[in-house]
């Protein structure tokens, strides 16, 4: 299901142009291709390339699209400007807190809905569908009002807990997806030689949904690596920020020039497009899967 | 070793097993059911049915997180009636939302449309339409606020080049709602993946039935293409919309709700009432109007547009 599997394609006639027409919209269409192409790019470049030029070069008019002397040591000033170290520390703890809650009760979950047959079954489904489309910015105030009470701002428990109760509709949603393509007849099998109904989700389940659980993980991962909000709310003390409040703390304090907001902003998405790139087809399969299956 | 253990949990884990047996099957296949289905069920209770009631109590009062609660009645609704940027807040956010869900839906149509080729090296531009969406949301605001600048901005050179005028585009209220509407649909590679594999899933042979009938390339889009997907298009409109209600990290860090509150949105100003402000009771208030806000416009959607939305296998 990555980019590359994809096959093409019914819109353009590929193999035989037919027409002086036909030839003329292929054109067109690939010159389209290539100008939103760079359209789509340029930020990057710039990004890159703003990044690693001088304070004085930056503020150039007009600009020079290559940097000239590069700056790498901007990328170096950048992350030790703040503790990007603790940073990244916390980032990864929260991360990987949240990926082994998700991906363990989220297909527990999901295997109820997906697999068992019981009264109030499809109640409790349509009010998973009904968190999935309740914004989290309804929440934001209610939940830290709980959390509040409970002692825990300032920690990392309020970004980390709640993902242990069923990882989050989305999750479970497609986690359940996953389940009802597995046939009927693996589990039966198991059954009639005495596995247990934990047993089949263990041990027949969980390894056939390997890809799934893989797709949810690195969606997790990314979401708790970008998330400014959560973070933003709880986390008092400059030595519980994760890498997205250390980088907002840049854009809040004016003395910090361009050069180094934009070294640190591309050195936080370097890591996300090599997890990109190593990981292409689980996202692809995850956005389509929760988007087509609805 | 093994068998003493096992001797040793015996009883209390047979009065469990005693109870479960006497079940019919019926009843074991609900107890299991519910088994699994717990974490979500408790999650609800504590994280929402719970939160949700808190809030509905604390709409009654004025709490600053620092002194006690106090009740003070309807104060924060009366206060909802009388609040002049809690207008300007909703006026700009209805206006963000309704420009850039429409761009965004037909723009991400398009670009799935343009990738829909075979050409060589398609899975590279594929690849490149879709990296804007997954960069980190703060790294995002930082680029876009550097690509906007107006004196030393990538945006204002070109169109500079072009022979254009130097463009406020964070200063002027009238531009920057333009800005953000820029940046978000160069973040649409998300809703653009979903309708590539739903142009996929369509099968030839409606092109081929279309064809004999006579159907050019526009006909084609009009009675095949876009009554096949219109379910997807749905989606991507409900997720598109309730996202745009939801719009916060780039008004926070660019333009942190100016230029004179032109980006003020309403999350961002429940964030601000609640966290620097302080005003939890009002906050709370805010929220459930949020809540309300977002119900009464997916009713909306769902009549008015979901009503028109082609399923080929209804009840599937």
């Amino acid at each position: 299901m990555g980019f590359n599997e994809i096959d093409s394609t019914q819109f353009v006639e590929t193999s035989s142009p037919k027409s002086v027409n036909d030839r003329l919209f292929r054109a067109v269409n690939i010159f389209l291709l290539i100008f939103f192409a760079i359209v789509m790019i340029l930020p990057f470049v710039w990004l890159v390339s703003s990044s690693l030029k001088t304070q004085i070069d930056i503020f150039q008019y007009p600009p020079d699209f290559l940097p000239n002397p590069i700056m790498p040591e901007n990328y170096v000033n950048a992350l030790t400007y703040k503790p990007f170290g603790t940073y990244f520390t916390n980032t990864l703890i929260i991360a990987g807190l949240n990926v082994i809650a998700v991906v363990f009760t989220s297909s527990f979950c999901a295997y109820g809905f997906a697999r068992m047959r019981f009264p109030g079954r499809d109640l409790w489904f349509g009010i998973v569908m009904a968190t999935l489309f309740l914004p989290y910015a309804i929440l934001l105030v209610p939940s830290f009002i709980i959390f509040a009470r409970l002692g825990w701002v300032d920690t990392f428990l309020p970004l980390v807990v709640p993902q242990f109760f069923g990882g989050g509709a989305f999750n479970i949603f497609l986690m359940r997806q996953f389940f009802r393509t597995i046939p009927e007849e693996i589990a039966d099998a198991a059954r009639i030689d005495g596995c247990s109904e934990f047993g089949v989700y263990w041990r027949i389940m969980m390894p056939l949904a390997k890809p799934a659980l893989i797709t949810i993980a690195i969606f997790t991962f990314l979401f708790a690596w970008n998330d400014l909000i959560g973070p933003l709310t709880y986390l008092r003390s400059p030595e519980n920020f994760t890498i997205a409040v250390g980088l907002a703390s840049f854009r809040s304090q004016t003395d910090i020039s361009w050069d180094l907001q934009l070294a640190a902003s591309a050195a936080v998405t370097f890591p996300v497009i090599i997890l990109f790139f190593l990981a292409q087809r689980y996202f692809i399969q995850g956005i389509v899967m929760t988007g087509l299956k609805g | 070793m093994a068998l003493q253990n096992k001797k040793k949990i015996e009883p209390e884990q047979n009065w469990i097993v005693q109870q479960y047996n006497r079940l019919s099957l019926k009843q074991r296949r609900t107890v299991m059911g519910y088994i699994f289905i717990m974490p979500f069920i408790l999650g609800f209770l504590f994280w929402f049915l719970i939160p949700a009631l808190v809030a509905g109590n604390l709409t009654l009062q004025k709490w600053n997180l620092i002194s006690p609660p106090r009740y003070i009645g309807f104060d924060n609704f009366e206060k909802l009636l009388s609040d002049p940027i809690l207008g300007q807040s909703l006026k700009v956010t209805l206006i963000f939302s309704s420009i850039s869900v429409p761009i965004g839906l037909v723009f991400a149509f398009f670009l799935a449309m343009l990738i829909n080729t075979k050409v060589p090296g398609i899975a590279v531009f594929r690849t490149i339409y879709f990296l804007p969406s997954i960069v980190p949301a703060v790294a995002n605001a930082i680029l876009w606020a550097w690509l906007f600048n107006t004196e030393f901005g990538l945006i204002n050179f070109i169109i500079r080049a072009l022979g254009g005028p130097k463009i406020g585009w964070l200063q002027d209220p009238g531009w920057v709602m333009v800005a953000f509407v820029i940046l978000t649909i160069w973040g649409v590679g998300g809703s653009m993946i979903i309708f590539l594999a739903g142009l996929q899933g369509i099968p030839e042979i409606y092109y081929e039935a279309a064809e004999i009938d006579g159907a050019g390339r526009w006909a084609k889009l009009r009675y095949v293409t876009l009554p096949v997907m219109s379910p997807i298009i749905f989606f991507n409109l409900v997720i598109g919309f309730i996202n745009s209600f939801q719009i916060f990290v780039s008004a926070l860090l660019i333009t942190n709700g100016g230029p004179q509150n032109s980006t003020l949105f309403l999350v961002l100003y429940i964030y601000r009432t609640a966290f620097q402000s302080q005003n939890m009771g009002y906050a709370a208030v805010l929220s459930w109007l949020l809540f309300f806000i977002l119900m009464i416009l997916s009713f909306i959607v769902f009549k008015y547009i979901g009503s028109r939305v082609y399923y080929e296998n209804p009840g599937d």
